[in-house]
């Protein structure tokens, strides 16, 4: 066999949290393979067994700097079914919606302004010193101050809902711990019009992107794949709660309004040596072809309709470029983000003129269950959260399945095709060639803090190190 | 002459660096006043320069935090540990308390690939690939891998606090932080 050598992109930077990316050359440059490494855990599903429940929410949140809130939802959810609330209040609802999407605005915000907007306005192979949101600030400052403002309206949003910008308190098993003051309520609206705007013309930004550069968009990172998401029970988009749908590449439907509380039975997790995240894949169809996508794009194919008009109209024009048929084009996740975006606030908006904001039934609570589980849209797609207590209130049992990894098969075959296509062959490898594959990755947005959360599903320890490099132990495969 | 900052993820969750983007618009001043070096926000993916400031978030699990963390050391003239998990280790610390269980390989194993319901692991081949790094014995804080210069407390200390925190290490003094910015939560 041919010798190979290896590249590596290490970290894969402007993306959240650590991963690397190998890929495998022989000795004429031709690509053998590309793989997208999760490098760290940290260990959560496993240390927080013993914990008391209540505890929970606040604690797995810290697994994500970005989506903090979608991670507390998801706990809290759970949580609401271990203390017997079936039916959240109207107030404590409609005050989880709303941190929900300040969450998902901000973090669309963030990711498409602060990360990835260098790539799209400056391009893929520009100077490196450019290539970053100090570039933009410098060169496009109006447009900075945009995505700077925007995301500060949806953490702020986070901050009046959950008590701090990151990691704070406001779901709690059986509700939330606050409303909104009709002072917070005020300032919210005052600026409201000013972000539908912004939000309009990001809208108008990325779609335009995708049109004018629609030859290579089709085909950059493109393949074919299923998708699956919450979707409500009449097919709108909700990105709160619902139930799992999924479809096939052809947009036929697998399976469809699947109580999320089933989801063991639809779905599992491959796990391979070369990566601490794992490869879920829905079951019926087995782990070679079993294998979806999640986030804003697989929502836009899986949703049948927005229940906000102007984001409804965006779909449309959305879904005509693929004649309604699903849309692949992993680009096109960045329209479909900011497609969501102004969703986030048109129903901001909405939930603002609510009077329920300001309800001060916040708890309930029934017959203790001990098993629970909890599923949201989070910004990069489905998230399930999965536990059990024990008559003590102590965890005993804690599975987490996060949209990034949702995302891993997909985004190791993003990376493998950007890697055939500009690298395979050429004699010298720039910089500006690498930045490609490292765009592919941004695409998915990956949240790779979330996707190292696991010493439950951490492989074995092959070698302990001390801090001082010796080695302390050495262990083999002992299943 | 403008300062030079780098900044670096270790085993953190992030959010100490989307913390400092909560300084919003006084991001724009920052930037007459810094030049970014390596960061995670750019693509430089190696020190450029000798730098100022150094700010780290999240300690050591890993060798390769022990390795980037030493290589922030070696190039920054300052560094400052943020946050909780850097200073103390944070939530990721507490698997330090879970090894020493009696047998914490075996139970790390069981409830990996035994009792998990959604796990599929035909070979029952475990992640070994030479490309991930190896896990340390167990998390440490910043301090006790290099010499840490400052701390700012938090999870994840504030916008304002990251604010004003700056202004001070830019001037080159200890930061005067008043109680109300101080928070061990
Ligand atoms: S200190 Fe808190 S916010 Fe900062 S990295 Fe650690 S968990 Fe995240």
């Amino acid at each position: 066999m041919a010798k190979t050598k290896v590249i590596e992109i290490e970290p894969v930077s402007r993306v959240e949290g650590h991963g690397k990316v190998s890929i495998h050359l022989d000795d004429h440059n031709n690509v053998q393979e590309a793989r997208l490494h999760i490098v760290e855990f940290r260990g959560f599903e496993r240390f927080i067994i013993g914990r008391p429940f209540w505890e929970v929410p606040v604690i797995v949140q810290r697994l994500c700097g970005i989506c903090p809130v979608s991670h507390q939802l998801a706990a809290a959810k759970a949580m609401d079914v271990i203390v017997g609330a079936k039916k959240l209040t109207p107030t404590a609802d409609k005050i989880r919606r709303l941190m929900n999407y300040g969450q998902i605005m901000q973090s669309h915000v963030l990711h498409f302004f602060h990360l990835c907007s260098p790539d799209l306005l400056f391009g893929f192979d520009a100077d490196p010193e450019i290539r970053n949101v100090f570039g933009i600030i410098k060169k496009m400052p109006d447009l900075a101050v945009q995505g700077i403002m925007m995301r500060k309206y949806g953490q702020e949003i986070i901050r009046a809902t959950s008590g701090k910008k990151i990691h704070g308190t406001g779901s709690v098993p059986g509700g939330v711990n606050k409303n909104l003051s009709v002072q917070e309520r005020d300032s919210f609206l005052k600026e409201i019009d000013q972000m539908k705007k912004w939000a309009l013309g990001a809208l108008a930004l990325a779609k335009n992107y995708t049109l004018e550069h629609i030859d290579m968009v089709r085909e950059f990172a493109a393949f074919n794949s299923s998708h699956l998401s919450l979707v409500r029970e009449d097919g709108a988009l909700d990105l709160y709660h619902g139930n799992l749908r999924a479809i096939d590449a052809g947009g036929n439907i697998i399976f469809d309004q699947v109580d999320y509380k089933k989801f063991n039975d639809y779905i599992m997790e491959e796990v391979r040596s070369w990566s601490y995240n794992k490869f879920p894949f829905i079951k019926s169809r087995g782990h070679i072809d079993g294998w979806y996508r999640v986030g804003p794009l697989s929502r836009m194919n899986t949703i049948g309709f927005i229940d906000t008009p102007e984001a409804q109209k965006a779909l449309e024009e959305f879904k005509g470029l693929t004649k309604g048929k699903p849309n692949h084009m992993s680009l096109a996740y960045h329209w479909a983000r900011m497609i969501e975006v102004l969703h986030c606030v048109e129903k901001i908006e909405e939930l603002l003129t609510d009077p329920d904001l300001q309800g001060n039934d916040l708890l309930v609570k029934g017959d203790r269950a001990e098993e629970g589980i909890g599923v949201v849209e989070a910004p990069r797609g489905t998230l399930f959260h999965h536990y059990r207590v024990n008559k003590d209130d102590q965890v005993t049992y804690c599975n987490l399945i996060v949209s990034s990894t949702s995302n891993n098969e997909a985004m190791n075959r993003a990376i493998t095709k950007v890697a055939h296509d500009h690298i395979s062959g050429k004699p010298k490898i720039t910089e500006a060639m690498l930045n490609h594959v490292e765009v592919a990755v941004r695409a998915y947005d990956p949240c790779l803090s979330c996707a190292t959360h696991a010493l439950g599903q951490m492989p074995l320890i092959i070698e302990m190190y001390d801090v001082n490099g010796s080695l302390l132990e050495r262990k083999g495969k002992c299943l | 002459m403008k300062k030079r900052l780098a900044t670096v993820s270790l085993a953190g969750c992030f959010g100490c660096h989307m913390s400092f983007l909560d300084i919003d618009e006084r991001i724009l001043d920052l930037m007459k006043l810094v030049q970014f070096d390596r960061s995670p926000l750019n693509d430089f993916k190696k020190f450029k320069k000798r730098c100022d400031i150094g700010l780290i978030e999240g300690g050591c699990c890993n060798e390769e935090n022990v390795h980037t963390l030493r290589e922030f050391r070696k190039n920054c003239d300052v560094l400052v540990a943020i946050g909780q998990c850097a200073i103390m280790g944070g939530l990721p610390v507490m698997r330090n308390a879970i090894m020493h269980a009696e047998d914490p390989l075996r139970e790390c194993l069981d409830t990996a690939y035994l009792n998990s319901p959604t796990v599929f692991n035909a070979s029952n081949d475990i992640p070994n690939d030479p490309a991930l790094p190896l896990l340390l014995d167990k998390v440490y804080t910043c301090a006790e891998v290099v010499k840490v210069d400052y701390q700012i407390p938090g999870c994840p200390p504030s916008g304002d606090t990251f604010w004003l925190a700056m202004t001070f290490l830019l001037k080159g003094t200890a930061a005067d932080l008043p109680y109300e910015l101080i928070k061990y939560d």
